[in-house]
């Protein structure tokens, strides 16, 4: 049995992890916060954009009218032979199984997606790593490349997340339009944790390239949260100041519904085609950033609550600490009563 | 007829203006537009250039790379990819910036993208020039 010293001194290590862990939660319950203030801020852009376009689609002729070939680059549709997936995990761990559960829906995915050649662009150090380690990088394949088939890391980016900037996404989305334009990529996929709110969280694969529909998200792969998991993130969330509904977007909705749409005849100063073609591009790039904006909160939130497990697990291990330190004190305590009425008992 | 606009500026990250405004000059890709209350609804794609607008606090300018507008007779919207406020300007890395492409420019050489760097070029002078405005 270990002496009553070396139990108060793990219940003093333990009290410090858990004063560790307690912190590290309030952080992350603050980052969260303002993860979700950004989201909410880049709304109304994400939105205007998407319903300028879909206004557009309705204005234009996307599609020849005398071959049904499709007349914008970003729509056309080939055998998928060669597929690019964007894998966005957090650059630091300590947040459950947040980037484990990531990587395996993309290999997962990857594993659909057999005998194709498949490269990936990482966003953030854990999935770089993890990839890295498994597939290997190197450079991006041209279009007359002829080599067998393989899965490369051909991207990655690693400390974009601390500060989501957009710039990012649109030079990642410039790049990924250009090789798609060259048929050297025949579709691109993104998976990401979709975040609603601390307890509507998806784990998706979202097609981005070829756009099927503007304004839909075509989703190829997607994992709901288990009720187990929803029961912690709500546990986690009280005390905390985070709301576990998502935030009321309606109004901003509706200002942005109405851009560019109002039922007036416009003056177009570009022909509508013209525009289409130049925005389109922007769209890509916004759903990355959005990919982006809404991991970054989902990796809050599941550090949150992987913080908060850990605060209470370790309340319990003090508890039951001190209950076999009392029991041991009380013993020793016994032991010397006995010892004294005995010698007493011996004197007399 | 309402005699002034209300003007909002939209960006990636956030809504960078939400004001009103009694004119606004906005750089449409076919030339610069100047907009009065009262103008006829009008759809143009921006430029790299730079936004004007004036009101009773005074007169603002912003420097924008590509964008789209939507004009309606009392109300501007702008989508912008970037829009900096002149004193959010870093004149030291616009001046770098405009260094650098002006360097690609001279050397030449087959790996040169002529049009993206002409556009940096533009953008970075652009940048310059709105932050000159605020001094």
């Amino acid at each position: 049995m270990p002496s009553i010293l070396d139990i108060r001194r793990r219940i003093r290590s333990v009290t410090n992890t858990r004063q560790i862990t307690k912190a590290m939660k309030m952080v992350s319950a603050a980052k969260l916060r303002r993860a979700q203030e950004r989201a909410l801020a880049a709304r109304p852009y994400a939105q205007m954009l998407t319903n300028v376009l879909k206004s557009l689609v309705s204005r234009t002729d996307i599609y020849d009218p005398q071959t049904g070939e499709p007349l914008h680059p970003l729509l056309v549709r080939r055998p998928e032979n060669n597929v690019l997936l964007i894998v966005i995990t957090g650059d630091k761990g300590l947040a459950g199984a947040f980037n484990t559960n990531i990587l395996k829906a993309a290999s997962r995915f990857l594993e659909s997606k057999q005998g194709k050649n498949i490269e990936i662009e990482a966003i953030g150090r854990k999935g770089r790593d993890f990839l890295r380690r498994r597939y290997g990088s190197a450079a991006p394949r041209t279009a007359d490349d002829k080599s067998p088939v393989r899965t490369t890391i051909v991207g990655e980016k690693v400390g974009v997340l601390n500060k989501v900037e957009y710039s990012v996404a649109s030079e990642l989305a410039e790049r990924l339009i250009e090789r798609y334009s060259k048929s050297e990529i025949d579709s691109v996929y993104l998976v990401y944790n979709e975040f609603k709110s601390v307890i509507a969280q998806r784990l998706v694969v979202e097609r981005l390239l070829p756009i099927e529909h503007v304004g839909e998200t075509d989703v190829a792969q997607a994992e709901e949260m288990s009720l187990e998991e929803k029961q912690q993130a709500i546990d986690a969330a009280k005390g905390s100041g985070v709301k576990l509904r998502p935030a009321d977007t309606h109004e901003v909705d509706e200002a942005a519904a109405k851009f560019a749409t109002a039922p007036v005849d416009y003056i177009y100063e570009q022909p509508a085609a013209e525009l289409f073609r130049g925005l389109l591009p922007k769209y890509v790039s916004v759903q990355i950033f959005h990919g982006m904006m809404e991991s970054v909160a989902a990796e809050h939130a599941a550090r949150m609550t992987a913080m908060d497990a850990a605060t209470s697990n370790a309340t319990d291990m003090i508890d039951s600490l001190t209950l076999v330190m009392n029991r041991a004190r009380q013993a020793k305590i016994t032991k010397e009563i006995i010892e004294i009425v005995s010698g007493a008992a011996a004197a007399s | 007829m309402a005699d002034t606009l209300e003007l909002e500026i939209v960006t990636p990250e956030k809504i960078v203006v939400k004001d009103v405004a009694d004119e606004v000059q906005i750089p449409g890709k076919s030339g610069y537009l100047g907009v009065l209350p009262g103008h006829a609804p009008l759809i143009t794609e921006l430029g790299v250039g730079e936004i004007t607008y004036r009101n009773s606090s005074g007169t603002q300018h912003l420097a924008v790379a590509w964008g789209f507008a939507e004009v309606l007779p009392e109300k501007v919207t702008i989508l912008a990819e970037t829009a900096e406020r002149a004193s959010d300007i870093d004149t030291n890395r616009a001046q770098q910036a405009k260094q650098k492409a002006e360097q690609k420019l001279k050397n030449g050489g087959p790996d040169l993208d002529y049009f993206s760097t002409e556009a940096a070029l533009q953008r970075a002078e652009t940048r310059l020039q709105v932050a000159n405005k605020a001094r």
